[in-house]
């Protein structure tokens, strides 16, 4: 316990028999140079962390651009409002935790444990509305892997084959689709072959749509069935124009046809037929558990860290002399809410 | 003094040191095995770190033999069926290159050298965190326990097929790469423990990382500004900005890669929409990096040695420390020059082209200022110095056959030929290899307290030498004919070469073995060193040799760490002993 007032000063001598604050490792100077060390390290490592997710939001980024459609489709089985639940009480839990480093600053000792104890309760009510959400997405055969009904490798989980004809379950899938992917929902990705044969490809599909695709504009639909298209698909969103001069030489010598008014992407998408919209929509289910998985792996982990600092404050470990592990916690469920802030417009506000 | 008794001497660090009894250093303050596992001296760790990283230098070194001997002729070697044998050849190019690479050039001289001499140039008595640094050393040794996982079942399901339906695939045969879709949905082999292990050892790449950058920043004593830093400390810290920025993006790639496998996400699957290229993107932009962070740091102990052997300030001071924050920040602009055949566009080939070009300014910077303080200097050729001039040679050839990959349409011939294999050992081996061993050498009485037998040092310096070329140089000429890498087989007009090459392998072996065993015999029954042998002025000459636990006994003020004047060569000391002219203007506290 540092609640002594001896002041600690420093002046460059390390160990020659003065008062040594408690909490002051041998290495150290002064508290002021370890607590700058510990700082420097903690950002440090933050910013290891805004990586790994970083590579995660790449990943986003090459999926989205490579099938924008399916993410403006498959964001509508998402419940926004739960989203927006768990945004507002992460912002709360991280004011909290901003006050609780002031507490400590301050020696409030009794204030500080609250206000630990109600940045954990934030972490746990996270917790509890992500589970319903997943759920219900287990619910409805939407999991991650293989286990997504529209993944073309779908394997039906062993326990739901007990309770649950497949039939019943497709129509939930389908049911709960409504306002993103259409009405006729019974042909989702089970029935269908993976190998899509090259009609089926979005190019042909959005050819009906008021603006062609370049590529698609140039080509007859009945030779489209024809061709040696690869079964790579494009995005079914045509392109609002060029490209950068250099990147997309495939499409230079096309003439690109510019539209008065762009049809929205609501409107494009309802014009692919079903199987084109739904093709790949389990890559969104995807991108969405692996990203908001991690992401709650940092909540669970953040709530530990501050359980065990709420432990040691309850006796009396901080105070305005030592206060650098709740000050460290406290940037680390920062840095955790602040992934979510990101998480929560890029999977479940999309437009 | 504390004027309270000394406290029981514990494996932790928070008791007050009291100042050691005489004779007592870091090596023998503590004794029992238990206080070398839960150590928290930095110099104890990076010991730790010596023997776990010479196992895997080991262990990898056998691999490499092993692909030696299966291409000493077209036919197989190895085993007695062609099939079997390929198979084999596969898993050995790929641990070969695994281990080496995670296992053995990342960690060697940032966590064994960087980890000893860090603290002790910053003159302060530990790393910033010393608990993390020794988490550090555990993350490595369970990464390093799941590669040895990998290939214990290998080698048992090879010899017993029959395990194999019992506890399913061992080995690794993707290559150290893990490329998609060959590793996600074909191969048969443990892929996704190796994905784990290099995941956790990549934790204990971030840890000293941050551990080091933490020191650099708070720890600097008084008098030592950042442009009075030792360079070593500089490619130290353009390393480990590497590391802090890099390994995540790793990290994230073997998880999604391992979700790949066993989930069947599908990210990397071109069949479920996903992106193979993608996972190239991702892998290069950490493995590119990752290059810088092998070696930058055989780069800053070049520019520690040279400066010392030749008794001269080094040249270009700032250049140089520059020079590595440029690198590491151009290296992270690079990576799409391992892709230029991946059909990526041609204007993103020709940017990674011209940018990788642009590392060339800043490695010729370090290299110039080199020979600028070697000229006129009065060189010493102990063996240290003649390690870092075998360095620069080395370094040199690796650089310019660069060139030839770096160049679009040169690379198309040359990609995935020998000639590849050759240049980036010429790089990774010949200069991170060679220039670790001439760090060792140099900083070998600070860690033991012994001398080692010069003679002996050099001519083992020169067959490892020779033993290199021999079995590196002719695989440029094989390569630019056209002999492609990781083929276990070949057309027999590289007969020779190939033949050439494994007896190389071997030369440097026993080089290696001349090394290894002047090293323990040193150890064992070397002469004692003096404080300083080798008249360097960074700080960690200015305390004995071997160090005490906490290495100064009080925090010693930084001058020029190149400034030589006042050391004084004293031949009954057999060593250089601090001579300051005038003890008012003296800028170096003795400690």
């Amino acid at each position: 316990m540092s609640d002594s007032d001896t002041p600690h000063h420093d002046g460059g001598h390390g160990h020659d028999g003065h008062d040594h604050p408690a909490n002051l490792a041998h290495h150290f100077d002064s508290p002021r140079q370890q607590f700058d060390a510990a700082k420097v390290g903690m950002w440090v490592f933050l910013a290891t962390e805004i990586l790994m997710f970083g590579g995660l939001f790449c990943a986003y980024a090459v999926w989205r651009a490579n099938h924008p459609e399916v993410f403006l489709a498959a964001h509508k089985k998402l419940d926004m409002t739960l989203g927006l639940i768990n945004t507002i009480i992460l912002i709360t839990s991280s004011f909290t935790m901003a006050w609780a480093v002031r507490a400590a600053q301050l020696n409030q000792q009794r204030l500080l444990v609250i206000l630990l104890s109600l940045t954990i309760a934030g972490g746990c009510g996270f917790l509890v509305v992500k589970t319903f959400e997943y759920s219900d997405k287990w619910d409805k055969g939407l999991w991650v892997g293989t286990k997504n009904l529209f993944n073309p490798r779908y394997e039906e989980p062993s326990d739901r084959e007990a309770n649950q004809a497949p039939g019943e379950q497709e129509n939930q899938a389908g049911n709960e689709s409504e306002n993103g992917l259409g009405e006729s929902n019974e042909n989702t990705a089970p029935e269908m072959p993976p190998e899509m044969s090259p009609e089926e490809t979005p190019e042909e599909a959005s050819e009906q749509g008021p603006v062609a695709a370049p590529d698609a504009a140039l080509q007859d639909p009945d030779e489209n069935a024809h061709n040696d298209e690869p079964e790579v698909m494009r995005s079914a969103i045509p392109v609002p124009g060029m490209g950068p001069p250099g990147l997309s030489e495939a499409y230079s010598d096309q003439e690109v046809q510019r539209q008065e008014t762009p049809p929205t992407p609501e409107e494009l998408i309802a014009q692919l037929p079903d199987h084109v919209r739904e093709k790949w929509l389990h890559q969104f289910f995807q991108v969405y558990f692996l990203m908001t998985g991690l992401h709650t792996l940092h909540v669970i982990v953040g709530i530990g860290l501050i359980g065990w600092i709420t432990v040691r404050a309850q006796r009396g470990a901080y105070s305005s002399e030592y206060y650098t592990q709740v000050d460290l916690v406290g940037l680390y469920w920062h840095l955790v809410d602040l992934i979510w802030i990101f998480l929560f417009p890029l999977l479940y506000l999309i437009h | 003094m504390s004027v309270t008794t000394t406290p029981p001497i514990t494996v932790g660090h928070r008791q007050q040191p009291s100042s050691p009894p005489p004779g007592s250093n870091y090596l023998n303050a503590r004794r029992g095995i238990m206080s070398w596992l839960i150590t928290l001296d930095h110099k104890r760790i990076a010991l730790l770190y010596l023997f776990g990283v010479l196992g895997a230098y080991f262990l990898g070194g056998v691999f490499a033999l092993l692909v030696r001997l299966e291409l000493f002729t077209p036919s197989p070697v190895l085993a007695g069926s062609s099939e079997k044998a390929w198979e084999l050849y596969n898993h050995m190019f790929t641990l070969h290159g695994a281990v080496m690479v995670f296992l053995f050039i990342i960690p060697a001289i940032p966590a064994i050298i960087g980890n000893f001499v860090l603290p002790l140039m910053l003159g302060a008595k530990d790393l910033a965190f010393p608990r993390i640094n020794l988490a550090s050393f555990y993350f490595w040794l369970a990464g390093g326990l799941f590669f040895t996982y990998v290939l214990i079942k290998g080698v048992l399901n090879f010899t017993f097929p029959v395990l194999e339906t019992i506890w399913g695939p061992g080995g690794l045969d993707t290559g150290w790469t893990f490329y998609t879709p060959y590793s996600t949905t074909l191969t048969q082999t443990a892929v996704v423990e190796a994905t784990l292990g290099a995941f956790i050892l990549g934790f204990a790449s971030i840890l000293t990382g941050v551990n080091f950058i933490a020191s650099i920043h708070t720890l600097r004593p008084k008098g030592m500004t950042w442009f009075r830093m030792p360079l070593f400390l500089w490619s130290l810290y353009a390393t480990s900005i590497i590391m802090i920025l890099a390994t995540p993006v790793l990290a994230i790639t073997l998880l999604l890669l391992a979700a790949e496998r066993v989930l069947g996400v599908g990210i990397f699957d071109p069949n479920m929409g996903g992106d193979p290229i993608l996972y190239q993107h991702f892998f290069w932009f950490y493995s590119h990096p990752a290059v810088y962070i092998m070696v930058l740091p055989a780069l800053g102990i070049l520019s520690e040695l040279i400066s010392v052997f030749s008794r001269k300030h080094i040249f270009g001071y700032k250049f140089i420390a520059i020079s590595s924050l440029a690198i590491a920040f151009i290296g992270f602009l690079v990576w799409g020059h391992h892709m230029f055949v991946s059909g990526q566009s041609p204007l993103a080939n020709a940017i990674f082209s011209l940018l990788t070009f642009f590392v060339a300014v800043p490695s010729a910077i370090k290299t110039f200022n080199w020979l600028a303080t070697m000229h006129k200097g009065s060189i010493s050729l102990k063996t240290p110095m003649v390690y870092a001039l075998l360095t620069i040679f080395l370094f040199v050839v690796g650089g310019l056959t660069g060139l030839f990959l770096g160049a679009i349409n040169t690379n198309v011939h040359l990609t995935d030929t020998y000639f590849v294999v050759a240049h980036f050992h010429y790089v990774m081996m010949g200069t991170v290899l060679f220039a670790f061993l001439g760090a060792m050498y140099y900083w070998w009485p600070k860690i033991w307290g012994k001398m080692y037998n010069e003679n002996w040092a050099r001519i083992a310096a020169i067959v490892v030498f020779i033993g290199f070329n021999q079995t590196f140089f002719w695989q440029f000429i094989m390569g630019s004919q056209g002999m492609p890498r990781r083929y276990a087989t070949y057309s027999t007009q590289y007969t020779r070469h190939h033949q050439f090459s494994t007896v190389g392998a071997f030369v440097m072996t026993a080089g290696l073995v001349m090394v290894l065993a002047n090293m323990v015999h040193s150890v064992a029954v070397g002469r004692r060193a003096p404080r300083n042998p080798w008249g360097g002025n960074s700080l960690e000459w200015h305390t004995p040799s071997p160090p005490t636990t906490f290495n100064f006994d009080r925090t010693p003020y930084a001058g020029d760490p190149y400034n030589y004047d006042h050391w004084r060569y004293v031949s009954e000391e057999e060593g250089y002993v601090y001579d300051p002219p005038d003890s008012d203007d003296e800028d170096i506290t003795r400690p």
